[in-house]
């Protein structure tokens, strides 16, 4: 690996972290899509900060653009607060039109200024190691790299300094509030963090990857955990996964850097999406299948048990009485059998002791208490174990 | 740039009315998709719709239109459909599953592109149009093809337009009258993809979510009838497209997309402050008439108050008594005086039979009648 190569992976890692650690806290008081106009409305602000500089690294550019997104997010909530539109719909609609004055300021003086549209959206990490920071004759490394670690340095801190502010505000607003912590004021300053951010990383990954960074390693994690330091950490390295593997499938693929790690991204979220335990989509599947299956079970304990005449309990009425297919019944006789719930003579079913008392207790659940607490009864009788 | 340029030059008069059409199905989609609360599905849409793009040229190696087009339909559908699944499956709630989709998938776009523009036999100039959208390169076929969507839909429209309304505004009724809110739901998100894909070639993925929404977020504020709304939006959506592509045309360096983004919004800022009953402004005035009213009604009730002990509810009673506390303002009282609920001679004023009834209404309504 050259120098520059591993710069370029220090500055990806590096963004992925930044980005991960405001992103947690916006996928979870579900504001994700705050992201994505923050990272729209900036390219106003850098322009204008542009002019001013001519640098894209400057410090002033970035608490302009910084500004532009914080203005952003309360021109959306002055909208949302008039309850002429939906709150979605203020985001979609604040977001593009400052976007079409950042492209009409840009187009306009196209000539004089070195600012490329492309650039802003898709960003080039390629190049960030060009641009070095040299004071006083020494080299300092890749500007670019001082920014976001800087960057980092201090989302870092104040996420230590506020965590149980922020935990408390983010799971129970009332409470923070009631508490004395000003929910204003947190919300104001993860705005004014996630801006920053948003603003320091897009030169790197390009606005519309920020918003990846922000969003797909937080929404991974929530898929895994339920604690928010686990959270946290987790969308860290899953950032940095991607930030490094996307590195080295754009060398191999001679592609766009930003491209492929968001595309890394992708497949880590489909793959938590596809398998995660208990909240991914094949366990939800599995395990609504399971509850059909006890339900239909239930329901047919209920009817033997309401039911002494044997024609009522014959296995072939079974079918046109409670009106199932026939592999749905095939399928509930056999999980009662094998559970030992019932016993079959000549065609005709009946309740064994477990399973009249099972039935009993059952119902007594299902009619006294609301909740779903079967799971202890089930417990209780080694039930849906085989 | 004259006006009769509109109606002599060829590329312009293309260009105007591929804009006009385009405005006009994004108004009355986008009519839909705003009222469902879908606003954001536009955005997600439009970018999760550029590695279709990439991948039919990959795959068919031509930079055919209607191939591009096709491609984008295809991964713009996958994309909205997954949003459904992320949101009916795991717990992360619909603004994640709108941005992850949006930005993987364009992630995943890009990484494709310049894969692309790596390739050996890449004559794949101008696929990046479809980033920012350039309406100069639309032709007369464009415009048919438009035009044709922009009918089919319509009639589609028309023909579900019952099942469509209720969907909107109770689901679960709907289901419950045994209409397929599925199919509908399908129906629908599919007719908000198409419009999304025509358009990217003309405003581009990123402003495309703003044509969708705009025109139906002014429409919105004239009007709570659904027909009307949606004729509203889609004349906003055409009117937006033809005023800034005459904007655009007029001067060198505009690009067409954002300008006719930023006329579409000023259309949503003017019937937001403007519209009537909805509309800030007429909001603001309520709010003093109201104001103004219940201040009278307070000084009325003062005075009900004052007079109500006395034999002759007529008897003259001294200005000066009531103070500022109860609303009371030389503005008030004459205002009460030519609504003849009481009498004002000199610096004293004395109550109406009128005044009197008006009063006691007034504690009847409030369900009290001793304070």
């Amino acid at each position: 690996m050259t120098s520059a190569q591993i710069e370029i992976q220090l500055i990806a890692s590096l963004v992925a972290i930044a980005c991960a650690l405001p992103g947690t806290f916006l996928v979870l008081r579900k504001m994700a899509m705050i992201s994505d106009a923050i990272s729209h409305s900036i390219l106003p602000g850098i322009v204008l900060g542009f002019f001013i500089t001519q640098d894209l690294n400057s410090p002033l550019l970035i608490v302009l653009a910084a500004l532009t997104g914080v203005v952003t997010v309360m021109l959306v909530e002055f909208i949302q607060r008039t309850k002429l539109v939906k709150e979605d719909t203020a985001i979609g609609l604040v977001f593009p039109a400052l976007f079409s004055i950042g492209v009409i300021m840009i187009a306009k003086n196209a000539n004089d200024v070195h600012l490329d549209i492309d650039a802003v959206l898709l960003g080039e990490l390629a190049f960030a190691p060009f641009d070095r920071l040299v004071a006083g004759g020494t080299d300092l490394g890749p500007k670019s790299l001082w920014v976001i670690g800087s960057i980092l340095l201090i989302s870092v801190s104040l996420l230590l300094l506020f965590f149980k502010e922020l935990k408390l505000s983010t799971f129970d607003k009332g409470l923070a509030a009631t508490l004395g912590f000003s929910p204003v004021i947190l919300h104001y300053g993860l705005m004014t963090v996630s801006s920053v951010t948003i603003v320091g990383a897009f030169d790197a990954v390009g606005a519309v990857l920020v918003v990846a960074l922000i969003i797909a390693p937080a929404a991974s994690a929530y898929l895994l955990t339920d604690d928010l330091r686990k959270m946290l950490i987790l969308s860290c390295c899953f950032g940095v996964f991607a930030a490094i593997s996307g590195y080295w499938m754009a060398n191999l693929l001679d592609a766009s850097i930003a491209g492929s790690m968001s595309t890394m991204l992708g497949l880590l979220f489909l793959l938590v999406y596809l398998f995660a335990p208990n909240r991914g989509v094949i366990s939800v599947l599995v395990r609504q299948r399971r509850q059909r299956l006890e339900v239909a079970l239930l329901v047919f304990l209920l009817h033997l048990q309401n039911h002494e005449e044997p024609e009522e309990r014959h296995v072939k009425h079974l079918q046109e009485h409670i009106n199932w297919q026939k592999v749905q019944s095939e399928r509930v006789l056999n999980l009662a059998t094998n559970n030992n719930l019932i016993k079959i003579t000549d065609g005709v079913i009946d309740l064994t002791g477990k399973g009249r008392q099972f039935t009993a207790e059952a119902l007594n659940y299902i009619t006294i208490n609301k909740e779903t607490a079967i799971e202890d009864l089930k417990e209780q009788f080694f039930l849906f174990r085989g | 740039m004259q006006l009769s340029d509109f109606f002599t030059d060829y590329t312009l008069r293309t260009i105007t009315l591929g804009t006009a059409i385009l405005g006009a199905i994004c108004g009355m989609l986008g009519s839909f998709a705003v009222l469902r609360k879908q606003s954001l599905l536009g955005d997600a849409i439009s970018h999760a719709a550029l590695p279709g793009i990439a991948l039919a040229f990959i795959i068919t190696g031509v930079k055919d239109r209607n191939l591009i087009l096709i491609g984008a339909l295809i991964s713009g559908l996958v994309g909205a459909f997954w949003i459904k699944g992320i949101v009916k499956h795991t717990r992360l709630k619909s603004d994640t599953a709108l941005g992850l989709i949006l930005s993987l998938f364009f992630g995943f776009g890009m990484l494709l592109l310049t894969f692309i523009q790596k390739m050996p036999n890449a004559n794949q100039a101008g696929l990046d149009k479809y980033l920012f959208g350039q309406a100069a390169t639309l032709v007369e076929q464009d415009v048919w093809v438009m035009a044709v969507v922009t009918g089919v839909s319509l009639f589609v429209l028309l023909l579900f337009w019952k099942e469509l309304k209720l969907l909107l505004f109770d689901a679960d009724y709907t289901k419950t009258l045994g209409f397929n809110t599925q199919f509908l739901d399908i129906l629908i998100t599919s007719f908000i993809v198409i419009a999304i894909v025509l358009g990217l070639q003309t405003v581009g993925v990123v402003l495309m979510s703003a044509m969708l929404l705009a025109p139906a977020a002014a429409a919105r504020q004239w009007t709570n009838n659904l027909a009307k709304m949606v004729a509203l939006a889609s004349m906003f959506g055409a009117l937006s497209g033809v005023v800034g592509t005459g904007i655009s045309a007029s001067q060198s360096n505009l690009s067409t997309g954002p300008v006719i983004v930023l006329v579409a919004a000023s259309f949503v800022m003017f019937s937001f402050v403007f519209a009537p009953n909805r509309g800030l402004l007429a909001r603001a005035i309520r709010f003093r008439r109201n104001r103004k009213d219940l201040n009278l009604k307070k000084t009325l009730t003062f005075m009900h108050h004052i007079v109500r002990n006395h034999e002759n509810i007529s008897h003259p009673h001294s200005i000066r008594i009531l103070n500022n506390f109860h609303g009371f303002t030389l503005k008030t009282l004459s205002v009460l005086e030519q609504r003849q609920f009481i009498r004002i001679e000199g610096d004293q004023w004395s109550m109406t039979e009128e005044g009197f009834t008006e009063a006691t209404s007034i504690y009847d309504q409030l369900g009290q009648t001793d304070d």
